[in-house]
């Protein structure tokens, strides 16, 4: 069983942070077919489309067949663990911090022999869970747990460096005024964060839920107002250093028709907001996390961003909202592969309309604040890139794996 | 699909002037000054010149970026047979049967078989981390214990499966110093015994330290050419009765215990027209004891399975009852 993780002690102010090293990162292009499922928490394996054969690792042609048709599917998780060994030794300096580190190998229930990554818990012999995990330097690397769960699986140290979990870290909500802040607040705190910092712009006007928020233990309200440059760098000089999960929650939904005289100042407004706010929280907290990657238990993990799934493709009614998002989607990636040298994790939320007042002419189905709120730190949990929050986020993820030009004519409708 | 082949005999053809240029843990030089000492060592074991070696069959991890015909040009050759066999343990017998054949055809008169590779600070970890596409992809990520880790998964395996102990290994291995120490040339030059094997600081369950292969840096080389060609040199040589390749065999083998031997092995006696109780010395390839232990099974010295008892009843050094791993035909040079 999984000793429970330990509280970090209180950081030695004199100690070195440790440098963040990363395990090796070399990977073909056909495994980025992994990397594409990891990324969203599913266990895909490449799966000849003549032959029907499973196959590991991804190749180029059939191994059976010679086909050259092999796509990555959704593979059954189910296998065996034959085989394992516990290393000592390693040339790689990431590892050498890990030592020791386990090894097996899986005879996975649809063919393939698979070295994996192991759960401490699993045993030679007995059957285990595979996943597809991103490892500390982004990559994809399969992951073998036992079937039964047990209690504090999660604490495992192998799978932490694999996952962003909330517990015992400290997380910043770099904009309360957004309608998820509370469930967010909760569902961190739920799920064993350390504190919860809550940033609030124009502090003299009325913060729905200010009470309540403020009783709960290890929250803080703290000025920020991610439009102005002066006022992110300010908070990120007194916390920069204790954030270990950045929720940007940056937000601006306002209707705008794009022939409407004011079209482009509102749509700028919203890319200020947006974009530009999520720029300054990248230049004041980025490098700050991206320096303590390998901090220990509350090591700095995940940033997170809040995009509209219309971020994806453009809804006309909803068209700022779109530009903004699409724009703050690109930037995320822009800020993914900066964070990923720091072993920082980027995982972009994408929801649907949220159940409020600024998408009240939106018909069922909605997000409510808590369902994003779980998917959230579910995505964490998990260590996700991406996360497709209720019905509308998902559909519309899917129709654009599907055919993006059916999309585009049809979410407008 | 026809009848196989009956497959033609090695004769008329001879392995000569075998040259191993001392090992040492760490070098300094490229892996080309290695590979041409061993040349030069080859040409003067023969009495000729370099330049009248027209066959090369080079193999290296560590020449990049060079391939043979880059290294031809380097050592002022002009092969008009080639080959590059980058493929570690196996190239000494790649490049002799491949040799023979360029040689028995008249593709090449005098054919060099040349192994050399480098081993500088750091250069193992990256040989390592580009091993190839699936360690790349599919085992390196995984703790990055490189060979060790790999062999301790089919190590664990075959303890498991066939009853093997860590002191069947630790046979094997105190036999093999005890045989090397008799080498001049040998870079391990201290006795190891039973108890050092067995208290050596885990590397990668249950391999330990006195299990893996060191990498270093070093060349070994023979010729091959007609019998009469040797004859007229002057050179003694030895004869190929047979030989055998198989890569990747036995594929459905959740975790490897046997190796291509185990599916050629009828060939390679029919071939050389004997048995193995006919054999005096066996050499196997030994990354790791428990390989050792195989080829002992897959080679048909004795069953599957067998191989712990068969390593409990001999004795493996020089004058022990199944001579085995005692390399010291190395020409100090």
């Amino acid at each position: 069983m999984t000793e429970p993780l330990s509280p970090p002690k209180r950081k030695n102010p004199l100690a070195r942070t440790r440098r963040t090293l990363l395990p090796p990162s070399a990977r073909s292009r056909t495994a980025h077919g992994l990397t594409l499922a990891a990324a969203e928490g599913r266990f895909a394996l490449q799966r000849c489309g003549e032959c029907g054969k499973f196959t590991y690792p991804p190749r180029d042609a059939c191994p059976e067949c010679l086909s050259s048709q092999l796509v990555f599917v959704e593979a059954p998780v189910g296998g065996v663990l034959v085989t394992s060994t516990t290393i000592h030794v390693t040339g790689d300096s990431y590892f050498r911090e890990h030592m020791p580190w386990r090894q097996g190998i899986v005879v996975a229930d649809c063919g393939p022999r698979i070295i994996a990554h192991l759960h401490a818990d699993c045993t030679d012999g007995e059957r285990v869970n595979l996943s597809l995990r991103l490892d500390k330097a982004g990559q994809p690397v399969v992951f073998a747990a036992p079937s039964q769960r047990a209690s504090n699986m999660q604490d495992d140290p192998a799978l932490r460096e694999m996952t962003a979990d909330p517990r015992y870290r400290r997380v910043l909500i770099t904009n309360g005024r957004h309608p998820a802040t509370e469930a967010l607040v909760r569902s961190f705190k739920d799920a064993g964060a350390t504190s919860v910092f809550v940033g609030v712009a124009e502090a003299w006007k009325p913060l729905a839920g200010e009470d309540r928020l403020g009783a709960i233990d290890g929250v803080q309200l703290l000025s920020l107002d991610l439009t102005d440059q002066r006022s992110v760098f300010n908070l990120a000089a007194d916390i920069a250093g204790k954030v270990d999960i950045l929720v940007n929650t940056a937000d601006h939904v306002r209707p705008v028709h794009l022939f409407e005289p004011a079209g482009t100042r509102k749509l700028m407004e919203a890319v200020n907001a947006t974009v530009a706010g999520t720029m300054n929280l990248a230049q004041a907290f980025g490098p700050a996390m991206a320096g303590r990657g390998a901090d220990g238990v509350n090591s700095a993990a995940a940033w997170v961003n809040l995009l509209s799934a219309y971020a994806l493709a453009n809804a006309p009614e909803f068209g700022a909202v779109s530009v903004s998002h699409a724009a703050c989607l690109s930037l995320s990636h822009w800020l993914r592969a900066e964070l990923r040298k720091g072993g920082v994790r980027l995982l972009n939320a994408f929801a649907g309309p949220l159940d409020d007042e600024w998408y009240q002419s939106v018909p069922a189905p909605r997000v409510s604040a808590g369902q994003l709120a779980d998917g959230i730190i579910d995505g964490l949990r998990r260590g996700l890139e991406e996360i497709y929050v209720g019905d509308v986020a998902r559909d519309i993820r899917a129709r654009l794996a599907a055919n993006p030009k059916a999309l585009e004519r049809e979410i407008g409708r | 699909m026809a009848a196989p082949m009956v497959r033609k005999s090695y004769s008329g053809v001879v392995a000569t002037v075998p040259v191993s240029i001392p090992y040492e843990r760490y070098s300094i030089e490229s892996a080309h000054w290695w590979i041409g000492r061993a040349l030069r060592a080859l040409a003067q074991g023969a009495g000729i010149s370099h330049r009248e070696i027209d066959g090369f069959a080079m193999a290296s991890f560590s020449t990049a970026p060079d391939s043979a015909i880059g290294l031809t040009q380097h050592l002022g050759l002009s092969p008009r047979w080639l080959d590059h066999i980058p493929m570690g343990g196996v190239s000494g017998i790649l490049s002799l049967r491949r040799a023979a054949r360029a040689v028995q055809a008249g593709d090449a008169a005098i054919a060099a078989c040349v192994a050399g590779d480098t081993n500088q600070v750091d250069s193992f970890r990256r040989t390592l981390e580009n091993f190839s596409r699936f360690a790349q992809d599919a085992a390196y990520p995984y703790g990055a214990g490189g060979a060790n880790a790999s062999f301790a998964l089919i190590a664990r395996h075959y303890m498991d499966r066939f009853g093997a102990r860590r002191e069947d290994f630790g046979k094997l291995c105190v036999a093999q110093r005890t045989n090397a120490l008799r080498n001049p040339n040998a870079l391990m030059k201290k006795t190891l015994t039973l108890e050092q094997y067995m208290n050596a600081r885990p590397i990668a369950d249950p391999i330990h330290l006195f299990d893996c292969v060191m990498p270093c840096a070093g060349a070994e080389g023979f010729l091959v050419m007609r019998e009469e060609t040797a004859r007229s040199l002057g050179l003694p040589s030895a004869r190929i009765l047979s030989t055998i390749e198989r890569h990747h065999a036995f594929s459905d083998d959740a975790v490897q215990y046997r190796g291509g031997w185990a599916r050629d092995i009828g060939e390679l006696y029919s071939m050389a027209g004997i048995s193995q109780d006919a054999i005096d010395v066996v050499q196997t390839y030994d990354d790791y004891p428990v390989i050792s232990m195989m080829q002992f099974e897959d080679l048909g010295f004795c069953g599957k399975g067998e191989g712990p008892d068969f390593v409990r009843s001999h004795s493996f050094e020089i004058d022990g009852s199944f001579p085995h791993n005692m390399i010291f035909w190395g020409e100090t040079t």
